[in-house]
């Protein structure tokens, strides 16, 4: 599973990245969890608002920071 | 009636009262800062909750897709209108700057109603409305607001005419933004928003807002109203002028500079001029020009400041002129 955190580095995404990881984690699944903060690649997957979360090519939130118990559920 | 309720005389009285058990006479100087202390610091704190959420909740019904989508379809002066009224309502962080400007531009939108937008949101934004009725009353409060969706559509219009296309950055142009379907938002969804709402923005300017109460509550004390009105009364021009400029370098919530602002203008500082120092600040900050400058050329930046700064000042000497 491929997971990337859509953001340019504010404070937001850096938490999102926490809560993925931790999700992740508790989930025990492998997943790769990496950042991408270059804007145009950021615009390409069609964000105005960050942070965003991808798993493996769809972006399932944007615009918000979800709660580890929303990511986990995702992550299913 | 509502005019006890709605400017706090209850909240007032009740401090008043408890003071008095602790022996603290609201005459003396020190009564009367911790008075205006702990009032204000209540006061903003129960304004900002209730408010906030409210707002939010109204704000969560307008996402940045919904507003991108209405102002691809229109044009003219008129865009810049719906530009930065949207700006007031549409809910953003600035940390998501970027991605708006480009995907508004890569939407079609024109540079100048990008900006509308841009110069209204950080101004018009809940908390300061807010904790502007409970200082001011609802005439500051909307009149604050009316500023800056004015200083939004002139400062955006004028980028506008001025063509100043050519200073964004090229690769603003080259962009193709993907599609994403839209989130589906549940009314539970909307609540938490609205909770997150005030838990950040409470948690974000507590300490600015103690500083700046606790300034107030010393201005309100002790400052000399001699010196103060010398320097920064209506009749002084220059003093709108200093409290804009002052502005600029200063990352101060604008949520912590009302206090100050309302401890000063009881003291005779012109509302004009609190008002500018509270728009600069919101406005042309340094870390939302920071973010801009990842978008478009320094040139532009500059042009920018220089457009609203001198929007901003209009607005705080017919302030000064008519209150």
């Amino acid at each position: 599973m491929k997971i990337e955190i859509l953001g340019t580095g504010c404070k937001k995404c850096k938490e999102l990245y926490e809560r993925t990881l931790e999700a992740v984690k508790v989930e025990g699944i492998d997943a790769e969890v990496i950042k991408e903060e270059d804007i145009v690649k950021i615009m390409e997957a069609g964000l105005m608002s960050t942070p965003g979360l991808r798993i493996d090519g769809e972006v399932v939130s944007y615009g918000k920071v979800p709660k580890i118990e929303e990511i986990r559920g995702y992550l299913k | 009636m509502i005019g006890y309720i709605l400017n706090f005389g209850w909240l007032k009285d009740l401090v008043t009262k408890l003071l008095l058990l602790f022996g603290l006479d609201m005459e003396t100087r020190l009564g009367g800062s911790i008075h205006f202390f702990i009032f204000d610091v209540i006061k903003i704190l129960i304004l900002l909750s209730l408010m906030i959420f409210f707002i939010s909740y109204v704000r969560s019904y307008f996402p940045v897709e919904k507003t991108k989508r209405i102002l691809e379809k229109m044009g003219g002066f008129k865009s810049h209108i719906m530009g930065s009224l949207l700006g007031t309502v549409t809910p953003f962080c600035s940390c998501s700057s970027v991605p708006l400007f480009i995907g508004f531009i890569e939407g079609g939108i024109p540079l100048g109603v990008t900006f509308s937008f841009l110069i209204t949101s950080p101004i018009v934004n809940e908390a300061a409305f807010i904790i502007l009725l409970g200082a001011f009353g609802v005439k500051v409060a909307i009149l604050y607001a009316l500023a800056g969706v004015t200083v939004g559509v002139m400062g955006g219009y004028f980028i506008h005419i001025l063509k100043l296309e050519r200073y964004v950055e090229e690769y603003v142009y080259n962009v193709k933004m993907g599609h994403t379907a839209i989130q589906e938002i549940t009314r539970k969804d909307r609540i938490e928003f609205a909770k997150q709402n005030v838990k950040e923005t409470v948690s974000k300017i507590w300490l600015y807002l103690l500083i700046g109460i606790g300034v107030g509550a010393f201005i309100h004390g002790w400052a000399p109203e001699d010196l103060l009105i010398k320097y920064a009364g209506p009749e002084n021009a220059f003093g709108v002028f200093v409290a804009t400029i002052v502005a600029i370098p200063l990352y101060s919530n604008a949520m912590g500079t009302i206090p100050i602002a309302e401890a000063l203008i009881n003291k005779g500082v012109g509302i004009g001029t609190a008002l500018a120092f509270m728009m600069a600040t919101t406005a042309l900050s340094f870390p939302e020009m920071v973010l801009l400058k990842k978008v478009v050329k320094v040139k532009l930046i500059m042009i920018f400041i220089a457009i609203v700064g001198t929007g901003i000042l209009v607005v705080g000497y017919l302030f000064n002129y008519f209150l």
